[in-house]
């Protein structure tokens, strides 16, 4: 997903004089060939992340359009307050492009655990927060972010992630994309996870349960139009995400959930890292395993509120 | 170099330092200290460096000026006014609702350049600013001025390192060293010197010039590069409150708010004494 995502900004780079690429400290050899014949257009700084993030605002509010990328922790923590003042504020066409979202560096320990970068960028007012679930559904997003307004936080998965997204439906910034229709439960994903949703649905649709799949890798601004249509058809709503259950997928429609007043209530339920910090290292995998983002946790989730649903009454 | 303390202020730093003080009482507050010693720095490069046109204020080929210590918005907000990006009555309206001025400059405001207000922002978005002139062979250059308590932050740091490396000499970071912040002085809170010294490690010309001294900072700025090869940095010694005798490097006068039409009144007296 990464290679895929760098080298569409070379893409890019190449037929839009506009773009410039921003680097912190990356592996040796990363975009060489765009370094190699757009030198002008080409900033490798350093381990200085609130200097690159207010770099790439003055390039963008002299009228470039700008690629930073550094560790997903690092691009969103280390400096928040410039991705707030510097991007947020002055609403500038700047990408943040954050390597290894979620649990993916499980064997580096918990300083390069991205478990809260969907929340803390969603807060941010004018910004935009895109999680794709493949490389495929990247590359469909890559070139949408040229013309998008406003800066845009891109989160990436390990790479070499499983192919599940679908090009049924064009990509847009901003649209959810219904990949499984359903009645009984609403399974919502975000980045990897629709393969998470994907391999729970099936598995309960053999046990005559139907599952509607709704993958949002725009968690902002969140589909609220496609959100709601699906929901109301079903009686329970679960969201899967690698992230904390608080601020990210599951809690902004937790929100909506609890503002729409479904009558009655639909049952909800966040999956996602409860409110620690992941111990052990392992992979991305037994990390998640070990935190019940599995499709077989979905399954019993779903179990569990369809069995707390009313009798229907038709 | 002078002692920045005995140097006289003519005619139009006092009338920019009355236009201050109406403002302030506009408002009822402001940091009052940050901007009188900001305000010789900003006429100089108002009136004998920068290029601009204030009724085009977005016009491409300006140069570029962030005034990264954005709490000395005062001063700037009265050279703007001077020289025609937006009324005079604008300063009237400072700090009100509905009013264009704020107590920290934004970019909507005709002639600035960035939002600014939290410390060490400034300087690396004037450094894109400059890093996207050299990329597009264009010759405007960039300045910006950042403060000596703001200095305290990493990021600027971060930026010198970027701009060394680059050898920008486009690129123009003027420090107004008053040498007091909020708490008390820079030596006691987070001493910088030999701050010159910091600045030539870093890679960039330093020269040390009397902030309130117009001649000498209308040698230094229209010079600059003081080397093309290397940034420029410019350590402009300054008095913080400069022109009010009770408010010259007294903390007190850091930021004032419930300024009453009478303390405006003992401001312009002090002026007039001056």
């Amino acid at each position: 997903m990464r290679k895929r995502c760098l080298d569409a900004v070379y893409e890019l780079a190449k037929n839009d004089e506009r773009i410039v690429f921003i680097g912190s400290d990356l592996g040796v050899g990363t975009l060489d060939q765009f370094k190699n014949e757009l030198p002008d257009r080409f900033f490798m700084e350093g381990v200085s992340e609130a200097n690159i993030v207010g770099m790439a605002a003055g390039f963008a509010l002299d009228g470039r359009i700008v690629y930073v990328n550094t560790i997903a922790t690092f691009i969103t923590r280390r400096c928040f307050e410039q991705a707030v003042l510097d991007l947020g504020l002055h609403n500038v066409n700047v990408r943040l492009i954050g390597n290894g979202g979620g649990v993916v560096y499980a064997p580096l320990g918990p300083t390069h655990l991205a478990i809260d970068d969907l929340a803390i960028m969603r807060a941010i007012p004018n910004m935009t927060v895109v999680a794709p679930c493949d490389a495929d559904e990247m590359g469909r997003l890559m070139p949408r972010t040229v013309e998008h307004q406003g800066p845009v936080y891109i989160r990436l998965g390990k790479g070499g992630d499983p192919i599940v997204s679908t090009d049924a439906v064009p990509f847009e910034i901003g649209r959810a994309i219904p990949m499984i229709a359903g009645d009984d439960v609403l399974l919502v994903s975000t980045g990897i996870t629709l393969r998470i949703a994907l391999e729970a649905a099936a598995v309960l649709k053999s046990e005559g349960i139907s599952a509607a799949v709704l993958h949002m890798p725009t968690v902002k601004p969140l589909d609220v139009h496609a959100f709601m249509s699906h929901a109301s058809r079903v009686d329970a709503i679960v969201t899967i995400e690698e992230h904390s259950i608080l601020g990210g997928l599951g809690g902004a429609l937790a929100e909506i959930v609890a503002e729409a007043g479904f009558e009655p209530a639909k049952r909800f339920k966040r999956i996602g890292i409860p409110d620690v910090f992941p111990h052990g290292y392992g992979s991305q995998a037994t990390m998640m395993a070990q935190l019940g983002i599995t499709p077989e946790r979905a399954i019993a989730v779903v179990h569990e509120l369809l069995a707390m649903r009313p009798a229907r009454t038709n | 170099m002078n002692d920045p303390i005995a140097t006289r202020l003519d005619s139009r730093s006092l009338a920019l330092r009355r236009t201050i003080v109406r403002t302030l009482e506009a408002g009822q507050r402001g940091h009052v200290g940050a901007a009188f010693s900001l305000v010789e720095i900003l006429r100089v490069l108002y009136d004998d460096v920068l290029q601009y046109d204030a009724r085009n204020p977005r016009w491409p080929g300006r140069d570029r000026f962030v005034l990264s210590k954005g709490h000395g918005c005062l001063a700037l907000y009265a050279i703007l006014a001077d020289k025609g990006f937006f009324p005079e009555v604008e300063l009237s309206r400072f700090c009100k609702s509905d009013g264009l001025l704020g107590g920290h400059p934004e970019h909507h405001i005709p002639g600035v350049e960035a939002s600014t207000g939290s410390l060490g922002h400034g300087m690396s978005i004037a450094l894109g600013f400059a890093l996207n002139a050299r990329s597009l062979h264009a010759p405007y250059r960039t300045f910006v001025v950042i403060g000596d308590g703001e200095s305290n932050e990493g990021s600027i740091w971060e930026a010198a390192l970027s701009a060394g490396k680059h050898r920008l000499g486009n690129f123009v970071v003027l420090t107004d060293y008053n040498k007091h912040q909020s708490y008390g002085s820079t030596a006691e809170v987070q001493n910088l010197e030999p701050l010159a010294d910091k600045w030539r490690a870093f890679g960039f010309a330093a020269v040390d010039v009397d902030g309130h001294d117009v001649t000498a900072l209308r040698d230094v700025l229209t010079s600059v590069p003081l080397d093309a090869a290397k940034p420029t940095a410019v350590i402009c010694h300054t008095v913080k409150g400069k022109g009010i005798s009770f408010a010259e490097n007294n903390m007190a006068w850091h930021h004032q708010n419930k300024v009453t039409a009478q303390d405006a009144e003992r401001l312009l007296a002090a002026l007039e004494a001056h």
